[in-house]
């Protein structure tokens, strides 16, 4: 069993918007997708390795084909949100947490 | 010594003879006296219906301004010279004037022929030639129920169109087989006369009329040769033009067999002190009765004159394409195929109405002439066949026949050599914009910028557009307009369905037309079209996560995530108080400090989280948001004007004060940048914003579509001397039309260059009103101006908004990346050796 940490209310995030979490001492981003599936959410890095900010979190999200993605703010590069992977350029990725949601609240995991 | 030229006629040639003669630059060699019978200056006779729209003489005008003052021109109206003595050089008028030429230019033009037949001089009767024939026209319809043309040519079908306008039950009467005889054949006349029937005009052809006499209920009655009769309360007689020669005549110049005064490849007549252009010009045996030709002859006879280049008239192309009562109707060279062993080939469509022609050379070779009428969109490319003698392709049937998919050959523009002149205005041949596209121009106005064409007079922005398309094609390079993969539409498709459905949210758009979840070039777009039609807060919840980052937080990010802070100083004009509570919040919150070229003063290195603190003390002293972020208005520059500045004419800061809070918050495609000047001096910079306003003494010229940049671009001028009213309205429209009708991130000066038919489309759009969407352009501005609020203000008042500036969600740290250094005083972003070498400053 994993160990699932409380960060924060699911309101506290827009739908399909992001917001940043302190957890373990780095940087995640998290997302709130809602669309026809209904709601999802997912987790990666925050630090952007081309801008080289913590800037993710406040990208915009959409759909590239059937891949769910961020755009990083700064240059506009898309990220993968379910496996981190850039779609502009192979040799850069994201990490990625796990979410879940216990109720009204969002919990990560490593 | 100056020279005197008398210039006899100021009809259109005549005026272009004098434009022509003030552009040689030697105008000052010359005195100039211009005689004209006609009550008022030079007026666009080839443009003559148009005085039906507003019954008014003014917009026919031809003669700028001060133009014979401005060029040292004698100009006698309402004088019609009754004789020339050659010997004397002189010239006799009918008011008594004797003068003296060295130089005589005889630009007379042609009356109507009116067939003798009896009867042809009653009351009501007719001719379609000068505005007072028009406003006689038009008193006679009051009384009258019916009108009759007689004559079915392009003059017969032009006053056909007016009579029917007029509100008469409209007949054309003519004596040969088809309606214009001359330009098109029987199979094209046929189409022709069914869709001018369609409009409800009757038409006779084989009419020969024996007499007119009184009718028995209306006021003259038509006897035809055939026995039959026609009754009508007015007749207009627009059976062709004779040359008014009789001055060369009783002057005993050569004067051809059928009338016309014979003129050499220089104008020159029999006489060499005395010319002749336009249509009383016989030129090869031939009369020729359209503008092109007489102004080509104008230009001619003033080189000549001047001296300057030598240039030679050596015939003209009679190809015309025209819409004739809204029916399309072209003709190029020898469409009834009387060259020896000519070839045809023909396309009738009966159910759309179409025909079409070509005639070719009896070697297949070459393209002699079509007729096209109902669709006239080969025009261009035919003509360039017929013009540079290209060689046709294998099929030639095949440049007529419609693009049926999965057949038709790929011809077209294919077709053209390289060596083939599109845009005549500017020598540009097809071998240029090849080039260009090659080179990476792949839209209009990046054609425009690099090769000049569809430049001058725009006629072969069709071309043009269609051998960039073929090109792009070729490269494979795919030409979609659809704004992104979630939606097949434009950006100005998005704003129609926006604004006729009613849609307010992007979720709402999404779901009816759109597929997927969007991305981020279709969210901003459509946040920015929300905010243009409903202008609801835009970090409302639905709206927020729309937002590029820089309008989600309100602020402009910088490479290391911080943001920068711009509040609004309209118009540049700054109080001390208020500048003192810039420097103190910059101070409190260590931020770097900039003035910008918009007159206002940048604060950077904001985090996040102090953006709404910042901003609290920011409004709290009176401040608003500058909305530097959005791509919306940011600022309207201006010099200090009549205020202080010895020069000024106008108050140019009250305006741009004005202008500024009116537009303030005003989402748009891409930013929009205004300025003022208060003289001509132009110390605001006007003419390099997308909207720019010159002082002058009596009101405002308005001037758009600048742009500074990476590509600068001086305005155009839109509008000239308007009072403060004016001059809103104006602006009002023009903003509102570009934020419907422009690409995502199109500025105005690419909009503009992209926009067929160019700034005088865009004035007939904004002040002529030609698409009737004024009124709802003011109105949907007035929603913008009336619904404005400062979006700072409403975000600092909302504890769940400021929420959401936080670095974290779950923590009150910062980021701990955000690292500054000092130079010159102040912070700015560390670089990354200065990361790794530690030289750490306090954030």
């Amino acid at each position: 069993m994993s160990n699932w940490t409380d960060i924060c209310q699911v309101d506290d995030i827009l739908p399909n918007a992001g917001r940043a979490a302190l957890f373990n001492g780095q940087q995640v981003a998290i997302f709130r997708i809602c669309d026809n599936d209904g709601e999802r959410f997912f987790a990666v890095d925050n630090y952007c390795p081309f801008a080289h900010a913590n800037v993710l979190a406040r990208g915009i999200v959409g759909s590239i084909g059937e891949e769910l993605v961020v755009a990083s703010p700064i240059y506009k590069q898309h990220f993968s949100l379910s496996d981190g992977h850039c779609l502009e350029d192979d040799s850069q990725s994201l990490r990625t947490w796990s979410v879940q949601r216990d109720g009204d609240t969002l919990q990560l995991t490593a | 010594m100056t020279q005197k030229i008398v210039l006899v006629g100021n009809g259109p040639v005549g005026h272009r003879f004098l434009e022509q003669m003030v552009k040689s630059g030697r105008i000052d060699d010359f005195e100039i006296t211009v005689f004209g019978e006609e009550p008022r200056v030079a007026y666009d006779r080839v443009h003559l219906t148009a005085w039906f729209e507003e019954r008014d003489a003014g917009p026919l005008n031809m003669v700028e301004g001060d133009f014979y003052a401005d060029h040292g021109i004698t100009c006698h109206v309402g004088d019609q010279v009754l004789a020339v003595d050659r010997e004397a050089q002189t010239v006799t008028s009918a008011a008594g004037l004797c003068l003296p030429y060295d130089k005589l230019v005889l630009a007379t033009g042609s009356y109507p022929f009116v067939p003798p037949v009896p009867g042809h001089d009653r009351d009501n009767c007719f001719v379609y030639r000068t505005i007072e024939d028009l406003e006689a026209i038009t008193a006679a319809s009051e009384n009258a129920k019916t009108g009759t043309v007689v004559g079915g040519g392009l003059l017969g079908l032009e006053a056909a169109k007016a009579l029917h306008d007029l509100g008469l039950k409209t007949h054309v009467v003519e004596f040969a087989p088809r309606l214009m005889a001359v330009q098109v054949d029987d199979g094209g006349g046929n189409i022709l006369r069914k869709k001018i029937e369609d409009l409800g005009v009757s038409v006779h052809t084989q009419k020969n009329t024996r007499e007119i006499v009184d009718g028995d209920n209306a006021v003259h009655k038509m006897n035809f040769a055939d026995e039959t009769e026609l009754e009508t309360d007015i007749l207009v007689f627009s059976a062709g033009i004779r040359p008014r020669d009789e001055l060369g005549r009783d002057s005993g110049l050569a004067i051809g067999e059928r009338g016309g005064i014979i003129i050499n490849d220089l104008c020159q007549t029999s006489d060499d002190n005395v010319y002749a252009i336009g249509e009383v010009a016989l030129w090869g045996g031939r009369i020729y009765g359209l503008i092109a030709p007489g102004n080509t002859m104008a230009q001619v006879a003033a080189d000549h004159i001047t001296d300057s280049v030598t240039s030679t008239f050596e015939g003209a192309d009679m190809s015309t394409k025209l819409k004739l009562m809204g029916v399309d109707v072209a003709s190029v060279g020898d469409a009834h195929g009387n060259t020896e062993g000519a070839l045809s080939y023909t396309y009738v469509n009966e159910a759309d109405e179409v025909y079409k022609k070509i005639v070719i050379s009896g070697d297949r070779q070459h393209l002699l002439g079509a007729v096209l009428v109902g669709d006239a969109e080969d025009y261009g490319n035919l003509l360039q066949f017929a013009l540079n003698k290209i060689t046709l392709p294998d099929q030639p049937d095949s440049m007529i026949l419609p693009n049926v998919e999965g057949g038709g050959a790929a011809l077209g523009v294919d077709a053209l050599p390289d060596t083939a002149t599109l845009c005549s205005c500017n020598n540009v041949s097809k071998g240029d914009l090849v080039e260009a596209v090659q080179a990476g121009c792949h839209t209009m106005g990046a054609i425009k910028d690099a090769t000049t064409a569809a430049t001058g007079c725009g006629g072969c922005a069709a071309l043009v557009t269609q051998v960039m398309n073929a090109e792009m094609e070729k490269l494979g390079i795919e030409v979609n307009t659809d704004i992104c993969e979630h939606f097949p539409y434009t950006r100005q498709d998005l704003f129609n369905l926006v604004k006729v459905e009613k849609i307010k949210s992007f979720q709402e758009l999404l779901g009816r037309h759109g597929k997927g979840l969007g991305c981020d070039i279709c969210k901003p777009a459509v946040a920015s079209i929300l905010a243009a039609t409903w202008n609801d807060y835009i970090l409302e919840n639905d709206h927020g996560g729309l937002q590029d980052t820089n309008d989600r937080y309100l602020a402009n990010m910088q490479k290391d995530g911080t943001y920068s802070v711009v509040p609004r100083v309209a118009g540049g004009e700054i109080t001390p108080d208020k500048l003192i509570v810039l420097g103190e919040v910059a101070k409190k919150y260590d931020l770097y400090t900039k003035i910008t070229g918009g007159q206002r003063v940048d604060l950077f290195g904001a985090r996040a989280e102090q953006l709404p603190l910042i901003w609290k003390e920011l409004i709290d002293a009176g401040f608003e948001s500058g909305h530097a972020y959005g791509k919306s208005l940011r600022t309207c520059k201006s010099c200090v004007g009549s205020t202080w500045c010895r020069y000024g004419v106008q108050d140019s800061v009250g305006m741009a004060i004005l202008l500024e809070n009116r537009y303030k918050g005003l989402r748009s495609p891409h930013k929009l940048k205004m300025a003022v000047s208060g003289c001509t001096r132009e110390c605001a910079e006007a003419q390099s914003k997308d909207v720019g306003v010159i002082a002058t003494e009596k009101g405002w010229n308005l001037y758009v579509c600048g742009n500074g940049g990476m590509k600068p671009r001086h305005a155009d001028l839109l509008a000239t001397d308007i009072d403060d009213a004016t001059l809103i309205r104006y602006i009002d429209r023009f903003f509102m039309f570009y934020v419907r009708t422009a690409d995502r991130l199109q500025r105005t000066s690419v909009w503009m260059d992209n926009m067929e038919g160019g700034l005088s489309y865009l004035q007939s759009v904004i002040i002529d009103d030609r698409l009737g969407i004024a009124e709802e352009l003011e109105t949907d501005m007035a929603h913008i101006v009336d619904t404005y609020q400062c979006e700072w203000k409403t975000t600092i008042e909302d504890p769940v908004k400021v929420k959401q500036f936080s670095h974290f969600v779950n923590s009150d740290a910062t980021d701990d990346n955000v690292v500054f250094v000092r130079e010159r005083e102040q912070i700015r972003p560390a670089t990354a050796e200065e990361r790794q070498g530690d030289i750490l400053a306090t954030a």
